[in-house]
């Protein structure tokens, strides 16, 4: 704490050195071990994503590469002409490494699309619900908390019974289930900052809306918002598999890990767990990773927890 | 308080109405509903007479009271794939869920309590940091695969119990149930050991936090002071603290195990209404989707209307806090 100087009865308390906020930032979250293991794997998980076509062992959708005798082989495994399946093969001879990666690519895809959109929709609506108060705010909140009563399982599953399937289709429910996240958390936090000395001052200045709603507020807001962010990528990862898994989310043409693991299912009673178990660990590996960082990044920029 | 009640039931309605016109639009403004009620390998005369029936020649909102009415006295079609009323099929399949529901709730309380006051009582200890990554891992491990897994250890790999369907029902007071049989009994299991783990990691943490909270207060140090054993403040006294926040929070959460059924009676083939909503989507089994969805809404409206009036009883604050806004 800055020492407080006294001067004409008022108390007034010096600026603290300037520090560099993002050399605190870096330091704070390396703080725990975990995480930091957790980002480096998460991101060793999206290089691998985006580079999947380049460092795969096998193209799993080019045909010609397949041969349906390599069917079903386990992990270590060689094909007959010398090729090693180190995560073993589905039925229909396809390197389950190869087809993970570009599966992630896939998943990982819908997940942070979905989550880029649904957080604009969200963080429109949840600043506008904080800026303008009054009816437009309990509108907004309204449809937020009647929403977020139902489970987002739920609504996904009556969205897709009802538009049908499609990748676009999947994004657009996943939009939906998640952007009363965002709103709730941006309105929070903005109806906080509504009421500081800053927001009066920009007023005062006679700026427009947009412009405080933009360049003031709106920065101000951005901490819980990406923790919320991080937290909800991960889960509609997770939704989107469960609803490929269940048949309904993307499209066979899309093969995504859920849909790897679907394909597995049946393979699974005669003891062939592979073909299920790999795509899992790399969903699980996935999702956890981004919870742990999540986690942490929550610990940092909640600055009630700031020492 | 009846001025609460009444809002709160006027805004259930509106929020009724509002999903069935989204349901209506879903389903007859997006699709054809000729296609939609009509199987696919119907004749002409088949054709025709849904058309009246549905009353599709009527200008849309005339169309829309129609379908109310059709609802609500229960007529909302015939499922293609069983020939039955749609309505009842749903209604058939509900207690396999709900026994599925109820007893994944009991395993994940008769788990998750113990194991969280032993992870409260003994914050720094081996087991409680182990019993805390497992929560961990029980939020983020993805319910269907955890299913899968469990299938291919326990009735694969070790054989020790059925991988799918439901085993023998016996009555129980008038109650076909599953729970009273051994066959049904041991296919009840894994199903619901899979459907509780989510839950159960909820429970392990809540009882924990709580468990940690009501330690440090006075009235365990008063009632250690005046002689009585650990055994007994913490089974007693403290136990009787923790299991408010446990009991609301695992009420609410009933409609979401309900829901998540989905996945785990797809995953062991468990015949219940998840199974048969999934089952129809992919049979394009249309009457029953629209009857599937009308039913769960009007069940989670109900459910939420409880919980909020519930609510209002228990703590006034938030009677008073709805009031003012």
């Amino acid at each position: 704490m800055a020492t407080v100087i006294e001067r004409d009865g008022i108390e007034v308390v010096p600026a603290a050195p300037a520090e560099a906020p993002f050399r605190r930032f870096v330091a704070e979250f390396a703080e725990s071990r975990l995480a930091v293991v957790a980002l480096v794997v998460l991101a060793m998980i999206i290089v691998a994503a985006l580079a999947a076509p380049l460092i795969s062992p096998q193209d799993p959708y080019d045909l010609n590469q397949l041969d349906i005798l390599d069917g079903r082989l386990p992990p270590g495994a060689e094909s007959a002409a010398g090729f090693t399946f180190w995560l073993g093969s589905d039925d229909q001879g396809r390197d389950m490494l190869s087809a993970i990666l570009y599966g992630l690519r896939i998943s990982l895809g819908v997940g942070v699309m979905s989550a880029v959109i649904a957080v604009l929709i969200g963080t429109a609506a949840g600043l506008a619900a904080a800026y303008f108060g009054g009816r437009i705010d309990t509108l907004i909140m309204r449809i937020v908390d009647i929403q977020l009563s139902f489970p987002a399982i739920l609504v996904a599953l009556i969205l897709l019974a009802v538009l049908g399937q499609g990748t676009g289709k999947i994004i657009v429910a996943l939009v939906t289930v998640q952007w009363a996240y965002y709103a709730r958390t941006v309105r929070g936090t903005a109806l906080v900052e509504r009421g500081k000395e800053y927001v009066e001052a920009a007023r005062c200045l006679a700026l427009g809306h947009g412009r405080i709603l933009f360049r003031h507020l709106l920065p101000n807001c951005l901490p819980p918002l990406i923790v919320v962010a991080t937290v909800q990528v991960a889960h509609a990862i997770a939704l989107e598999a469960t609803l490929s898994f269940l048949g309904i989310g993307l499209p066979i043409t899309e093969p995504s890990l859920g849909l790897l693991i679907a394909n597995g299912y049946e393979y699974m009673m005669s003891g062939k767990y592979w073909i299920s178990f790999f795509p899992g660990v790399a969903l699980l590996i996935t999702i956890v990773s981004i919870n742990l960082v999540g986690d942490q990044l929550r610990d940092v920029l909640n600055p009630r927890l700031r020492k | 308080m009846t001025v609460f009640i009444i809002r709160r039931v006027m805004q259930s309605i509106l929020v009724l109405f509002v999903m069935s016109l989204l349901v209506f639009v879903g389903v007859y403004a997006i699709g054809n509903p000729v296609e939609i009620f009509v199987a696919a390998d119907a004749d002409q005369a088949e054709r025709a007479r849904v058309i009246a029936a549905l009353g599709l020649d009527k200008p849309l909102w005339e169309q829309y009271l129609l379908f109310i009415r059709n609802a609500v006295m229960g007529d909302l079609g015939k499922s293609f794939v069983f020939n039955q009323p749609a309505l009842g099929l749903i209604l058939q399949r509900m207690p396999a869920t709900l026994e599925l529901a109820f007893t994944a709730m009991v395993i994940a309380l008769a788990l998750g309590i113990p194991l969280g006051m032993y992870a409260g009582f003994r914050p720094q200890s081996r087991i409680a940091k182990a019993i805390m990554a497992g929560s961990i891992l029980g939020f983020s491990l993805p319910t269907f695969w955890v299913g899968l897994m469990l299938i291919m250890v326990f009735a694969v790999e070790l054989g020790w119990l059925p991988s799918t369907g439901r085993g023998a029902t016996a009555e129980v007071f008038g109650i076909e149930t599953s729970l009273a049989t051994w066959d049904g009994l041991s296919h009840v299991l894994l199903p619901a050991l899979n459907l509780a783990l989510f839950k159960l990691s909820l429970v392990i943490r809540l009882t924990r936090a709580g468990m940690r909270e009501n330690m440090l207060m006075d009235y365990v140090k008063f009632a250690r002071a005046k002689g009585l054993t650990m055994r007994r403040v913490v089974f007693v006294h403290v136990l009787k603290n923790i299991m408010i926040p446990i009991v609301t929070v695992v009420g609410l959460e009933l409609g979401s195990v309900i829901a998540f059924a989905v996945v785990t009676e797809t995953v062991f083939a468990w015949p219940g209404m998840g199974k048969l909503i999934i089952d129809s989507i992919n049979n394009l089994d249309r009457p029953v989707i629209v009857a599937y969805m009308l039913i769960t809404v009007t069940m989670f409206i109900v459910i939420n209307l409880v919980v909020d009036v519930l609510y209002s009883v228990l703590d006034p604050r938030v009677r008073l806090a709805d009031m003012k806004g």
